[in-house]
């Protein structure tokens, strides 16, 4: 990643002698990292093919005055190329569908056992900060409430994100399924309703990536790259930041966060 | 606030070493997902649209899906009023108009041979009744209709013998359109025999004089204008099978 990092062997110059020490502090878990990004292309997988299935008959009928309304326009697909193909969309869709309700599964029961669910569940009381948080978020406040790894926006939006998924995998069952899932598609108020939840959720779902590719990107390298690395450089420590050329100190600012 | 979070104090080097060591095992498993995938997933036979894999997690799913097959597990019924109409959306095996002095069916049993050719009075006679369904297509639609015509399961009783065959396979009299479905589907109560379509005839494009009609299966399971029916022990081939979709298409 950076030569210049590697200890100047035998340069004599006035490097350090001891190597810089720093902080690092750790945001994902190796299973949480792992999950994370099979998760990224099984859901790609899953709304390309999904959309397949939609545009073949893209009117979501919802019942009531609404009306039938139509999400997304032909030109929107022609785009993207999905050239009407409906048996291979429906192919990929319950074949990947699997792959992305096991990680579903273990994401949960990994949450539930390492407690790290508290990390992203927001407390109750907790809920007054968001509009503090919105009012820093937007640039109009400096100060920001306390909070632990992630602040309450980010909180609700990771604990909705997670609702969404659910939803959108009780839908699909209920629409996949509808005579032997009797119970579930009813529960949701029937075929055509949970068909139209399930491409609701979606929509909500592709919002919440585009967010968080636009919220990670203003965050910076260093928050993108823990989530490969597992830890991020929380800070360099006084005492090696005094030893060390004020110039180097910023390159490992540069390189690493 | 609690902060449960390890930290780590390391060397500029170890975080460095750390990311490559991640950033490296990342990108492999990348290119073997990727692999896998490809090779798995979007490498189709020259005569087919899906892969052999994805075909086979088709036949997966369905074997998953039929243990829970009952023939008390009803689909869901709908008081008759809510019936609406219904659009013709394939007219593969229809598209010439029907001539229904000419038509007969044939029965078929599971060794070739031909058991009978009946005339639509013949079926006609069996016991009438009706049901109101949610139709729904493998497009996505649906419409609630009133199918009206006998159970299959009373047109099986006739050939009881036959009807011991894991397989049901028809087609129309042109031979262009085909289905197969697997007994168990065919013998439930929901499944019939249709002549009637919100109680009028069935119109030549919707299938006259005779076709299938069942809430356990998509509309391309329901085969219009039935001229064949043979009780078979090989699971037949499926017009739509052929062009990529699943087979079984169980609801």
């Amino acid at each position: 990643m950076s030569d210049t990092m590697a200890p100047p062997a035998g340069n004599d110059t006035d490097e350090p002698d001891e190597p810089i020490e720093v902080v690092a502090v750790e945001q994902h878990s190796r299973a949480i990292r792992w999950m994370h990004w099979f998760n990224f292309p099984i859901l790609s997988i899953m709304v390309w093919s999904g959309l397949r299935i939609y545009w073949s008959f893209d009117f979501t009928r919802v019942p009531g005055d609404f009306g039938d309304f139509n999400l997304l326009p032909n030109i929107f697909y022609e785009n993207l190329d999905l050239d009407r193909k409906l048996a291979r969309g429906l192919s990929f869709h319950f074949s990947f569908g699997w792959l992305f309700v096991l990680n579903g599964i273990a994401y949960v029961l990994y949450l539930a056992f390492s407690k790290e669910w508290k990390r992203i569940v927001p407390k109750l009381s907790d809920l007054k900060n968001v509009p503090a948080m919105m009012m820093h978020e937007m640039g109009m406040k400096d100060e920001k409430p306390e909070q632990g790894q992630y602040n309450v926006m980010q909180q609700l939006a990771y604990t909705t994100v997670i609702v969404m998924a659910a939803i959108i995998v009780a839908t699909g069952f209920a629409i996949f399924k509808p005579v032997q899932l009797w119970w579930l598609t009813a529960a949701f108020g029937g075929y055509e309703t949970a068909r139209a939840i399930h491409f609701v959720m979606t929509a909500g779902i592709t919002g919440f990536f585009f967010i968080h590719i636009f919220q990670v990107a203003r965050a910076g390298f260093g928050n993108f790259w823990s989530m490969i690395t597992g830890y991020e450089v929380e800070e360099v420590p006084v005492s090696s930041a005094d030893t060390s050329d004020s110039t180097d100190t910023d390159d490992t600012e540069a390189a690493h966060v | 606030m609690s902060d449960q979070r390890t930290r780590k104090t390391m060397t500029v080097e170890e975080f460095d070493q750390r990311g490559r060591r991640s950033f490296l095992t990342g990108l492999m498993s990348l290119g073997l997902v990727g692999a896998g995938i490809t090779t798995v997933a979007f490498q189709t036979g020259e005569n087919d649209r899906i892969s052999g894999t994805l075909r086979n997690v088709h036949d997966f799913n369905a074997a998953i899906w039929e243990t829970l097959y009952s023939p008390d597990r009803l689909a869901k019924t709908f008081d008759p009023s809510e019936a609406e109409p219904i659009r013709v959306n394939g007219r593969h095996g229809v598209r010439e108009e029907i001539d229904l002095d000419a038509w007969t069916l044939d029965v078929v049993g599971p060794a070739g041979e031909t058991l009978d050719t009946l005339v639509i009075s013949d079926i006609n006679s069996l016991p009438f009744e009706e049901m109101t369904i949610e139709h729904k297509c493998v497009e996505g639609w649906s419409a609630i209709v009133t199918w009206g015509g006998t159970q299959f399961a009373n047109f099986a009783a006739l050939y009881p013998d036959a009807a011991e065959a894991d397989f049901v396979n028809m087609q129309t009299p042109d031979g262009e359109y085909f289905v197969s479905l697997d007994r168990e589907s065919m013998l439930h109560p929901q499944t019939m025999l249709s002549w009637e379509l919100n109680n009028e005839p069935l119109t030549s494009l919707h299938g006259a004089p005779l076709r299938l009609s069942t809430p356990l299966k998509y509309g391309i399971k329901q085969i219009k204008r039935i001229s064949r029916i043979e009780f078979s022990n090989v699971r037949g081939p499926d017009f739509w099978e052929l062009r990529g979709y699943d087979w079984y298409s169980g609801l």
